[in-house]
């Protein structure tokens, strides 16, 4: 398939293809073994000008959008799916200072993000706060020049790692969700800690921590837009990021099918490689074809938001949906295809299935994204019948 | 301080076939690429120039004129400049007369320091560094794999040897030639391939560089290839069949005749 | 010489096209053309159904070049380390004696540094003479003393070829050699022999990356010059009464640019074994898996041998760089190379063609690696190996 890729894109694409065959797929059986952060991929990855694809020329980065960040993303996913958690974790914690940073945050921090001399991460998520965003119970308490914060994030992509974080608070419980506001949080800042490092299922060379505040006083000039907006911070973060987690969903689901296609033509059985069997070959197909569907849909939506379109909720939920439920399908029959080969270790097929479980679930799970389709389409439904 | 880096675009020889047939080489679809001790040699020049900061970094390569294409890989890795020397004199070059028209070509950009690869992966000679050298009248330090400290006046490297290494000291100007065991070579980044697109690649010719043009191409070389050919599968050779523990057995029979075992 | 396409002949099929590994013919108005990249390889000829394709005289060809007929003599440019001869030299001098015997002239051996009694071996090995040059500048390796010396010999005495170990120190100094003298160098030779017709020293080595051999020539200019690799040639008698004689060198206004200020001596333990061991059992991708190596060890050390490995297998992560044989590792010349599970890429083969018994193990009977093997064996490495183990183990059972 041909997608009309520009001569920047594919340059883009070529570059990350390089990185994750040279420096990742060697390392990421070893990285998913010991759980292991891979601090130099990402430091090849900054070296490489990787996060600044997205962060405009004027910061130091590349400026371009969507499209080019997803390209990347898909690349790095077809070979670990944990490194290109924490290399997408990284620009979902830098829209918010993007999309809503005055003019002293962005000149603060979006150069050292754009070079990779700073990480990032995004903090919205807590024990009572998931899917449903307007629970949280982390405070931020005007005192002075300062506010105060309290309270405990979960399941924080690259916490610990990461130089700053984007983290949404609760300025003023009264108001409910809109109550809530967004901070820039520099690690180190005195009451910041982190908690134990979460032992999970796959994307094991990702880290996700707690966020500990403890009293933590933050300049007020780390308010990101005003008070109140951070439920609107948080969720335009996540319609700008959401399409990542779909390039994510293609990036792996690739990976997977390469692998499965690689050995089916390798293995013998009752004197025939196993691809010559008409039951491989039609999971295969399905795979093939379902990708391709994954990958049209995710190209669209990231050129759509590169338009300048305003409503993107929709279509980068449906791009979400969409390509992650085929990662996990195409993933699993992937293992299918290799049958007990496809179960070992020693191949990284499992790892692959183990790690598309989690695009299905973070940055809103599947469910809410259908929630979201469905909101929209009840709205379009309305403005219709008016 | 001016570093020149010598390059050579190669044919990815791992990825060269011979057709059984006609016994002759299959270059089809063969990916040309950086000589990859080139790259440390690349890697070597810009990390001299992040440590000593006032540095410029020339690459330089002689060949066809598609060899532009490893010059741009080599600014996307950030060298400040490159220069590609392609003439019709030059075709036809062994290593005396391509030695001789690299140094011609350095001696032309000026050079506190020149460091290349050991060798190249098609001819896999090493013959070019050091004769270089010699046409520049200049030391060199061939095999170096650790560049201990370098000034603007002088150079304390680790030589490679089959038995350790050796601490070799010279004074500036020098050149080196490098083994992979140096530096790991970086990757290119978006912002150097965006300028490597841009890029204007100097081409030189023989007059550019005051050659003397009897020392040029085929002319200045004193080898010659006198045939090709491909080497012959043993005529001796014994395939065993039937089970692993047969095959295993007839084998282990042979080698007992051999008084192998 | 010049290759030339006869217009009228050529049918513009282009089976030459691809038969040229310089990329040097090009289809031009339906004709193949030969461009400037035209090495004279001749390998297009052949291939010619026409017979369009030839070779013609130039203008040069018929000039001559320095008058070759005063160059005499087969010299060996024997290299010490630490006062001792090293092996590679005394090789040469067995390939270099019956260089010089087929040109009817002398053998000469030429020493920088170590003793007398080491000037005395080289006789022994097979030299009629030894230029033997002592001197405190010789106890480090620096290029320019070596260069110094040699050439102003050469120039003197005018031999017809020149020969040294493809080491770290003769793949050094012996370009500047050539470059200082304008003559041609040929690297690691594989084999070298003398043009009956024309007396020239047929140089034969691989190229492009082991993929083809090619065999050079130097044939206007002297010396011919070359390197070979240790374990390639075989050394020649030793013979304690052989005669010769040594001639002591003038070792004045020898100095140094570069200077030694240390040698560290850093034996890795996987480089001696596997460049000095008679077996070795080696492991490709067909492996599958790290794993597979340690059945290999136990191969190895049971046959008291090393453990060498394919490109593939340490990109794989499998084992270390240090075990790779092939181009980009190591060349190595066991009596026995246990190859299972590679399929053969010509990266490999160049490190290892010249063992002496190569065996193959792979379950593709239509992998390269059977093409240089003497004994092949088509099965699963996993079924083959460990009966292999438990066979030799049987036999050496046995003999105890």
């Amino acid at each position: 398939m041909d997608y009309f890729l520009t001569e920047e894109q594919q340059m883009i694409r070529d570059l990350a293809r390089q990185i994750a065959e040279e420096k990742v797929v060697p390392v990421r059986a070893e990285l998913d073994e010991k759980e292991e952060f891979p601090t130099e991929i990402m430091k090849v990855l900054a070296q490489s000008d990787m996060f600044g694809i997205f962060i405009p020329e004027e910061y130091g980065g590349l400026g371009m959008g969507a499209m080019e960040l997803c390209l990347a993303v898909e690349e790095l996913s077809r070979a670990c799916l944990g490194v290109s958690t924490s290399y997408a974790a990284n620009a979902l914690g830098t829209y918010p200072l993007l999309l809503f940073g005055t003019e002293e945050q962005k000149k603060k921090y979006l150069p050292d993000i754009a070079a990779g001399n700073k990480f990032v991460a995004f903090a919205l998520t807590e024990a009572n706060a998931g899917s449903d965003a307007a629970g949280i119970q982390t405070t931020a308490t005007k005192d002075g020049d300062y506010y105060i914060l309290n309270g405990t994030k979960q399941w924080i992509t690259n916490a610990g790692e990461a130089d700053i974080y984007t983290v949404i608070a609760i300025t003023d419980r009264s108001k409910g969700a809109r109550g809530a506001s967004a901070f820039v949080v520099e690690k180190g800042t005195p009451g910041f800690s982190f908690g134990k490092k979460e032992k999970k299922m796959g994307i094991r060379a990702s880290v996700t921590r707690e966020l500990i505040f403890e009293d933590c006083r933050i300049p007020k000039e780390n308010l990101i837009g005003r008070e109140g907006m951070g439920f609107i911070v948080a969720m335009r973060t996540l319609d700008q990021s959401r399409i990542g987690v779909g390039a994510q969903g293609v990036g792996v689901a690739q990976g997977a099918y390469e692998e499965a296609v690689k050995f089916a033509r390798q293995r013998v059985q009752f004197g025939k490689p196993v691809i010559s069997f008409q039951a491989v070959q039609h999971m295969l197909a399905d795979m093939a074809t379902e990708i391709e569907a994954a990958r049209a849909l995710v190209y669209s939506v990231a050129r759509y938001i590169d338009s300048g379109a305003k409503d993107i909720s929709k279509a980068s939920a449906m791009a979400k949906v969409f390509a992650t439920d085929v990662a996990m399908k195409v993933t699993t029959n992937a293992v299918q295809v290799m049958g007990g080969s496809g179960y070992m270790r020693e191949y990284p097929v499992e790892k692959m299935m183990r790690d598309a479980k989690i695009l299905q679930i973070y940055e809103g799970t599947n469910q809410i994204q259908r929630n979201v389709i469905g909101q929209a389409i009840i709205k379009e439904a309305a403005k219709m019948k008016a | 301080m001016r570093i020149v880096v010598c390059i050579k675009q190669v044919p990815d020889t791992a990825e060269v076939r011979i057709n059984p047939e006609t016994n002759t080489l299959v270059r089809d679809g063969v990916p040309s690429i950086i000589n990859p001790y080139d790259l440390h040699a690349i890697e070597a020049a810009l990390q001299i120039k992040e440590k000593l900061g006032d540095v410029t970094v020339t690459a330089l390569t002689m060949g066809p004129p598609q060899a532009e294409d490893a010059l741009r890989e080599a600014i996307s890795m950030g060298v400040d400049e490159a220069l590609l020397l392609t003439d019709r004199a030059f075709a036809g070059s062994d290593t005396l007369a391509t030695s001789y028209t690299l140094s011609r070509a350095i001696q032309k950009i000026g050079f506190d320091l020149v460091i290349c690869g050991k060798q190249a992966i098609d001819g896999d000679t090493a013959q070019v560094g050091p004769e270089m050298a010699e046409f520049l009248n200049i030391p060199h330090i061939a095999y170096v794999k650790a560049i201990e400290e370098i000034s603007t006046q002088g150079i304390r490297v680790q030589r490679l040897m089959e038995e350790g290494y050796d601490i070799v000291e010279a004074p500036l100007p020098v050149l080196l030639t490098v083994v992979r065991e140096i530096n790991e070579p970086r990757l290119p980044s978006l912002k150097g391939k965006m300028r490597a697109k841009k890029a204007e690649i100097k081409k030189l010719t023989h007059t550019d560089i005051d050659a003397e043009e009897d020392k040029l191409g085929l002319t200045g070389s004193p080898t010659a290839v006198k045939n090709i050919f491909a080497p012959e599968a043993r005529k001796d050779r014994k395939m065993f069949s039937g089970s692993p523990a047969e095959q295993v057995a007839a084998l282990v029979e042979e080698l007992k005749n051999l008084k192998c075992l | 010489m010049r290759i030339k396409v006869d217009r009228d002949l050529c049918t513009g099929c282009e089976a030459c096209v691809d038969s040229c590994p310089y990329d040097a013919i090009e289809i031009k108005d339906e004709k193949a053309f030969i461009n400037e990249y035209c090495q004279l390889c001749r390998n297009c000829l052949s291939v010619c159904p026409e017979g369009a394709i030839k070779e013609v005289e130039t203008e040069e060809d018929r000039t001559e070049g320095m008058d070759l007929s005063q160059f005499r003599g087969v010299w060996v440019m024997a290299e010490q380390r630490d006062g001792k001869v090293v092996d590679v030299s005394l090789e040469l001098l067995g390939a270099g004696r019956r260089l010089a015997d087929e040109r009817g002239s002398e053998l000469t051996a030429v020493l920088f540094g170590a003793s007398e009694d080491e000037a005395a071996k080289l006789i022994h090995w097979g030299a009629d003479r030894v230029l033997h040059a002592q001197s405190p500048v010789f106890d480090t390796f620096n290029d320019d003393p070596y260069v110094e010396l040699l050439s102003r010999l050469i120039t003197q005495y005018k031999p017809e070829i020149v020969l040294t170990g493809a080491t770290a120190i003769g793949r050094s100094f012996f370009p500047r050699v050539a470059a200082r003298l304008r003559t041609g160098l040929t690297a690691d030779c594989t084999s070298l022999e003398i043009d009956k017709e024309t007396g020239h020293l047929l140089q034969i080595r691989p190229a492009f990356g082991g993929n083809i051999m090619a065999t050079i020539l130097c044939p206007k200019h002297r010396p011919q010059m070359a390197t070979v690799r240790p374990r390639v040639m075989k050394k020649g008698e030793y013979n304690e009464s052989r005669k010769g004689e040594i001639i002591k060198l003038d070792v004045e206004g020898l100095s140094s640019r570069t200077k030694v200020l240390q040698s560290i001596k850093e034996e890795s333990e996987t480089k001696v074994n596997l460049q000095e061991a008679d077996v070795i059992v080696a492991g490709g991708r067909g492996l599958g898996k790290a794993e597979g190596f340690k059945m290999l060890e136990e191969l190895a050390s049971l046959l008291d041998g090393a453990v060498g490995a394919s490109r593939a297998a340490v990109d794989e992560g499998w084992i270390s760089y240090s075990h790779q044989v092939g181009q980009t590792g190591k060349t190595v010349c066991p009596k026995i190379y246990i190859a299972c599970g590679i399929s053969g890429a010509v990266q490999h083969l160049v490190g290892m063609q010249s063992s002496d018994i190569i065996i193959a193990i792979n379950k593709n009977p239509d992998a390269p690696i059977f093409n240089v093997a003497n004994y092949g064996i088509v099965g699963d490495v996993y079924e083959v190996v460990p009966e292999l183990i438990k066979k030799i183990k049987e036999v050496k059972g046995s003999c105890q």
